[in-house]
């Protein structure tokens, strides 16, 4: 942040300032740069969206497990090993046939990041916090999904600790594939809801 | 507060971004400014992710936007540090310009003043003794409310009708907690909008769900 705030004619880019208030949280013994390193990669390589995807592809596979993750999301997920910050409450969203669920923050961007991993760009970005909750329909058609007409749409906005996950519906031509082949399909955009899964990208 | 952080059902955004493969940082300061906003939280606030979520709503909109999420996340964990006199303002952009060759006098560190700060337990959810005001399927009106301080009722749902869904786990009031005044835990519902409440009526058809505070609602 530059002052004053909001002055953008002498602002330095964000990789400098990052590099500088490092240097003096460093320099004030406030933070270790190693562990920062350890910190960052874990959230770049173990922590993302094919935990969300094992979750789902379980409960595509094992009717107690599904029954168990609507009425209980957080201990559910928690018996895949899935819990942490901003995962303390969850609830998932089953789509149907008739209903179509997404997930959206307006304040901020809050998201299930134990199963989710941090949000994609879409996400964090004006165009979707502000949009999703007025014209959901044109939205996720600007995204790439339209949603047929006369399907209900249930938009849920995220504003306190609950954190929601999608469970997708299975797609067509998957029976008798394992939960490791169906988690390889189920993709972080199908469990926000503004996508399907498809067997197209199958393996 | 109405702060450019409460954006649902703004116009003038464009388009909605198509999902692509992206890495979870597009470049390496992403990263930087997370684990150091994330490993620094404790220091500045005794990891009250309240007031870092209302440090966010308090940026200039030029701060809150220009760089994206995780600009906004360093500018955020700069005025909560600024906030606690753990950085001199002007810090930063000192040590930024002095980096880069630039004859500049950097200011001294400042004495802290960390806020005292002592969460109950663990995480957000709390228990509450008092039964639920409001119970599922009940019609409730989310009130005429216009704080200049934190809140997480946004401006889209105020004075507006709706029914509760579900009832939550009782939470912090990010209203009071964010600004270390008291954790005042609160019943959480799930409310349903009709899209028409929100928009009028040629409004596209759908369900809108939202999780409040007790405090947010009155009966209808």
């Amino acid at each position: 942040m530059n002052a004053p705030a909001g002055d953008i004619s002498r602002r330095l880019s964000p990789a400098l300032r990052t590099e500088a208030l490092e240097q003096l949280l460093v320099e004030r013994e406030l933070i270790d740069p190693a562990v920062m390193d350890k910190f960052i990669t874990t959230y770049e390589r173990d922590v993302g969206p094919l935990n969300g995807a094992k979750v789902v592809a379980r409960a595509w596979t094992d009717p107690e497990y599904r029954e168990w993750l609507l009425r209980d999301g957080t201990a559910a997920i928690k018996d895949m090993g899935f819990s942490g910050p901003q995962g303390e409450h969850m609830v998932v969203l089953e789509q149907s046939d008739d209903v179509h669920h997404v997930v959206v923050c307006t304040l901020c961007s809050c998201y299930p990041w134990p199963i989710l991993g941090l949000p994609p760009s879409w996400y964090k970005d004006p165009a979707y916090r502000a949009g999703i909750v007025r014209t959901p329909r044109r939205v996720l058609g600007e995204m790439g999904l339209d949603v047929p007409e006369g399907k209900d749409i249930q938009v849920w906005d995220s504003s306190t600790e609950v954190r929601y996950l999608v469970l997708p519906q299975r797609p067509t031509g998957t029976e008798g594939w394992d939960a490791e082949a169906l988690a390889g399909i189920v993709t972080r955009d199908a469990m926000v809801g503004v996508a399907l899964v498809s067997t197209v990208s199958a393996p | 507060m109405d702060s450019i952080a409460d954006m649902g059902g703004t116009h003038a955004w464009g388009p909605a971004q198509v999902p692509t493969d992206e890495p979870p940082f597009a470049e390496p300061w992403e990263g930087r400014s997370f684990a150091i906003t994330v490993l620094t939280m404790g220091r500045i606030s005794g990891r009250n992710l309240d007031a870092f979520r209302h440090a966010l709503g308090r940026l200039h909109p030029v701060d809150y936007l220009v760089d994206g999420y995780y600009g906004r996340w360093l500018n955020a964990a700069e005025l909560m540090l600024t906030d606690s006199h753990i950085l001199a303002p002007g810090a930063v952009d000192a040590r930024a310009r002095r980096n880069l060759g630039e004859d500049v006098t950097e200011p001294a560190f400042p004495e802290p003043d960390r806020p005292d700060y002592k969460p109950t337990a663990a995480g957000s959810l709390r228990e509450v003794e008092q039964a639920p005001a409001f119970a599922v399927g009940g019609a409730v009106r989310t009130k005429d409310m216009h704080p200049e301080g934190p809140t997480k009722l946004p401006a889209y749902v105020r004075r507006r009708s709706g029914t509760v869904t579900a009832i939550r786990p009782a939470h912090v009031l990010p209203d009071t907690h964010a600004v270390f005044e008291g954790e005042n835990a609160q019943h959480v519902y799930t409310v349903g909008f009709a899209s028409t409440e929100l928009w009028g009526p040629d409004a596209e058809p759908f369900t809108l769900h939202i999780d409040l505070f007790e405090s947010y609602l009155e009966p209808q």
